[in-house]
């Protein structure tokens, strides 16, 4: 009964994103004019039904109702309840229902509060979101609909995959799939300006909150998306070049560079062309992503769903959806008139420089996803890795970054570098004493020690902005800059000081022995069997010492096996400093009764993380910010409007 | 702005499409074929994997006879599938050896209680470690080695009726 509930509903939001699209169509003509008045409320029901429909899913993963199909595949009865909910979505089908409904609250969100646009230009915005919506209803419906039941009900579940088992990785995919899809209202809007003609700012601004959204959990997904492989997959690293990440980076480089370039055209009225068309690549990216990781085009570590005849049904959305994007770009854009001019060396200069730098690094991301696919119609079969990513994409990570410390300190419109050559020289001065300073002490690869430098001259340059204003007066989208470059700065100073500094040891010890790395004692105590919910364990006790006096840290790092189904995977252990983390994986037992351990100590390997999520704050102040002046400008409109409004009523009173 | 720059991004994009959509049909080969043939066996020695018979090292292989190495496991279903062909390349004079991976003994022996027990001997590798050395990536797969202990000839996947005179022909040619 559940998950006929469910269906019926995703059926109903279906049949309501049709009457969206037709309403939208409709409305823009003069006999049609009265449907125009329905699209708004079709697009708050349509939500309103797919987060039904997806309730009803999660309940009939909490229930774990075995005739349904996807639960038997996905589920087990013994599972914790947080783990049988995100079987809901950690599957193809219930992560394409998971799709459907993030973008319909999202066109129900911007079908009931955004009043700010011209209503003809909210249609085709409204229209343009149900028909992309439209597609993905359809592949939901008629090629993976998650609610089929079982002819028979299954004994029992399979389980979920124990990667997966893990409450970092619950929540990863949702957050992920919010930043996807939250940049398919950016694409919307997009079309709409360009059906409408109306690119200017207003449109950037109503974008723009949209795209900071979508961006924070970008942000989020790929920093928690990271640190599960780092600490799961016992590795030790922690981003592979794999293609599935590289689908998730590649919306994000996408949605960064719209950020920025939405901004010039909000505040300045330029960059017009250029900012629709990086509103429709954002949201491709995110469909391409879909479709590379779906499809199973490309081998990649992440063993998802792999179906050729889905991944067909989705190329032919892409194909239509992206295709269609482009092709209106290319007859429209030429009509959109050009915006504001402006000087190289200015703030909408350096944005600009660092626009071209991004989709220069997002080029390079793409080409290397996909050159396997291009080799391999030659019967070629190569796999690209960090050899090819790391360097190519420092060519232009190195000048993005420099631009990025200097770039907030030039002026709108027309700036000169004499005026900004003081703090320019500091900058330069901090970045040489740093690469002098750790060139001479340790023997660290070039691109680590480039990051070093630049990660210090970074983090002193984004708060010169700040420099000689009111803290208290600073607008709180400023301070959202100031956090986000950050953080960049941190997330550097991270990755070149784990690529720096790392030591490794690997090591066969018996019970009882020492062995060191880097500045840890580590003492192997015993190994002994666990059991846990559903799977059963080898677990080591370690004590790990910095210095001969205080208690030491135990870690447990286990080799654990999962019974449903049945699987091993490790389980490190992490002793977190402030400087750093210990590292631990437990191996197999030699011969002789020895255990092999693996060990690293990688200094500030945490900034990594730490610095992701100073990123997302400062995605979440500006927001706030903005939110609020929004707020405040609709207050003192409403205010005017009632002043206006008494005033008349004083004139008509004595008139 | 030249009209025609616009249409660069859409062009681009069909680029991919027809490179996707040319790679969607082709059918996909997810068999990985071993670098290893043409060289020797790397050196190993595994334990027995089952009370009765003997393990397996790398020394038992090189002395001019060439043999059959199938990489097996009772938990595998086309092993189960291929263990007729096995007898029969047994009876058709092939010496075949095991090597049964991550298994316990009274699962391998119930194996073959049930289905024949076609092996010279059988090494029992718990973690694939010399699955993974000799270039195999799953179960069932067959690798011909000559006399010299060189790797000659890998069928991936279970042996069917009509592979089994192929890889007599090939441990012939390997003699």
């Amino acid at each position: 009964m559940i998950a006929e509930l469910g269906l019926a509903a995703l059926w109903l939001a279906f049949a309501l994103c049709v009457l969206q699209l037709g309403a939208a169509i409709a409305g823009g003509r003069e006999q049609g004019a009265v449907l125009a008045a329905i699209v708004r409320p079709a697009a708050i029901v349509q939500g309103l039904l797919c987060g039904i429909a997806f309730l009803m899913l999660l309940w009939v993963f909490a229930i774990t109702d075995l005739s349904v199909g996807l639960v038997a595949a996905n589920s087990h009865s013994a599972k914790p309840m947080i783990f049988k909910l995100a079987g809901a979505w950690g599957n193809h089908e219930g992560s394409m229902l998971l799709w459907v409904t993030v973008m319909a609250l999202a066109g129900a969100l911007i079908a009931g509060l955004e009043r700010r646009l011209p209503e003809n230009m909210m249609r085709a915005t409204l229209g343009a979101q149900s028909f992309v919506a439209l597609g993905f209803y359809a592949f939901l419906i008629f090629s993976s609909n998650p609610f089929a039941r079982l002819a028979q009900p299954a004994p029992e579940g399979a389980g979920l995959n124990p990667l997966l088992q893990d409450i970092g990785l619950a929540l990863h995919p949702p957050v992920l799939y919010f930043g996807y899809v939250g940049l398919s209202v950016a694409f919307s809007f997009a079309v709409g300006a360009l059906l409408t003609r109306q690119v200017n700012p207003d449109f950037a601004r109503v974008t723009r909150p949209w795209v900071l959204a979508a961006w924070i959990c970008l942000t989020l997904g790929i920093t928690a998306g990271s640190y599960w492989a780092y600490y799961e997959l016992g590795w030790g690293g922690w981003w592979f070049w794999d293609p599935v990440e590289n689908a998730s980076l590649m919306p994000w480089l996408a949605a960064t560079a719209l950020l920025h370039s939405i901004g010039v055209l909000a505040a300045r009225d330029a960059l017009r062309a250029w900012t629709i068309l990086l509103g429709v690549i954002a949201f491709s990216m995110s469909m391409l992503g879909t479709f590379l990781v779906r499809s199973g085009i490309l081998t990649s570590v992440h063993a998802f769903a792999v179906d050729p005849e889905r991944g067909a049904f989705i190329l032919f959305l892409l194909g239509v959806y992206i295709g269609g994007a482009l092709l209106l770009f290319g007859l429209r854009a030429g009509a959109v008139a050009e915006g504001e001019r402006f000087a190289a060396t200015s703030k909408e200069g350096a944005l600009v420089f660092n626009n071209v730098m991004l989709c220069a690094i997002l080029g390079i991301v793409l080409l290397g996803t996909l050159y396997p696919l291009l080799t391999e119609a030659f019967d070629v079969r190569v796999s690209v890795g960090p050899d090819y990513f790391n360097p190519v994409s420092a060519i232009f990570v190195v000048p993005m970054l420099i631009v990025m410390a200097i770039g907030p300190l030039l002026r709108w419109r027309r700036d000169s570098l004499e005026r900004i050559a003081r703090p320019a020289a500091l900058l330069t001065a901090v970045a040489l004493v740093v690469l002098g300073f750790v060139a001479l002490l340790f023997e660290v690869s070039f691109l680590a020690l480039l990051g070093l430098a630049l990660s210090a001259a970074l983090a002193l340059a984004s708060f010169m902005p700040l420099r000689g204003r009111r803290l208290a007066r600073v607008p709180m989208s400023v301070w959202g800059m100031v956090v986000a470059h950050f953080g960049i700065a941190v997330a550097l100073f991270g990755m070149a000081s784990e690529s720096a500094f790392t030591v490794e040891r690997l090591a066969a010890v018996e019970a009882g022995a020492t062995t060191s790395v880097g500045p840890w004692q580590v003492r192997l105590d015993s190994v002994e069997p666990v059991a846990g919910p559903n799977w059963t364990a080898l677990e080591a006790r370690l004590s790990a010492r910095t210095s001969e006096r205080g208690a030491p840290t135990v870690l447990t790092p286990q080799s654990r096996n999962f019974w449903a189904p049945s699987q091993a995977t490790t389980e490190s252990a992490l002793a977190t400093r402030w400087n750093g983390q210990l590292y631990a994986v437990i191996g197999n037992q030699t011969d002789d009764g020895r255990w092999q351990l693996r060990l690293w100590w990688k200094p500030f390997v945490t900034f990594i993380w730490y610095g992701g999520i100073l990123v997302a704050l400062g995605g979440g102040l500006a927001i706030a910010g903005r939110v609020r002046s929004d707020l405040r400008r609709r207050i003192v409109g409403r205010r005017m409007a009632e002043r206006r409004a008494d005033e008349a009523h004083l004139e008509e009173a004595a008139a | 702005m030249n009209r025609w720059k616009l249409f660069v991004p859409l062009a681009l994009f069909a680029l991919f499409l027809g490179l996707a959509m040319y790679q969607l049909s082709q059918p996909k080969d997810e068999r990985i074929e071993s670098a290893m043939i043409g060289k020797p066996l790397p050196q190993f020695a595994l334990p027995p994997a089952v009370a009765g018979v003997d393990g397996v090292s790398s020394t038992d292989f090189g002395d001019g006879k060439p043999r059959l190495l199938n990489i097996w496991a009772s938990w595998c279903l086309p092993c189960i599938a291929e263990a007729p062909q096995l007898d029969a390349l047994e009876n058709a004079g092939a010496e075949i050896v095991g090597i049964a991976i991550r298994d316990k003994p009274e699962d391998v022996a119930a194996f073959l209680e049930r289905h024949g027990n076609p092996y010279a001997r059988i090494g029992s590798d718990d973690l694939s470690e010399v699955q993974l050395s000799i270039g195999s990536s799953g179960v069932p797969e067959t690798f011909v080695i000559d006399g010299d202990g060189i790797i000659r000839y890998q069928h991936i996947g279970d042996i069917r009726e009509r592979d089994v005179p192929i890889l007599l022909e090939q441990l012939r040619l390997a003699e």
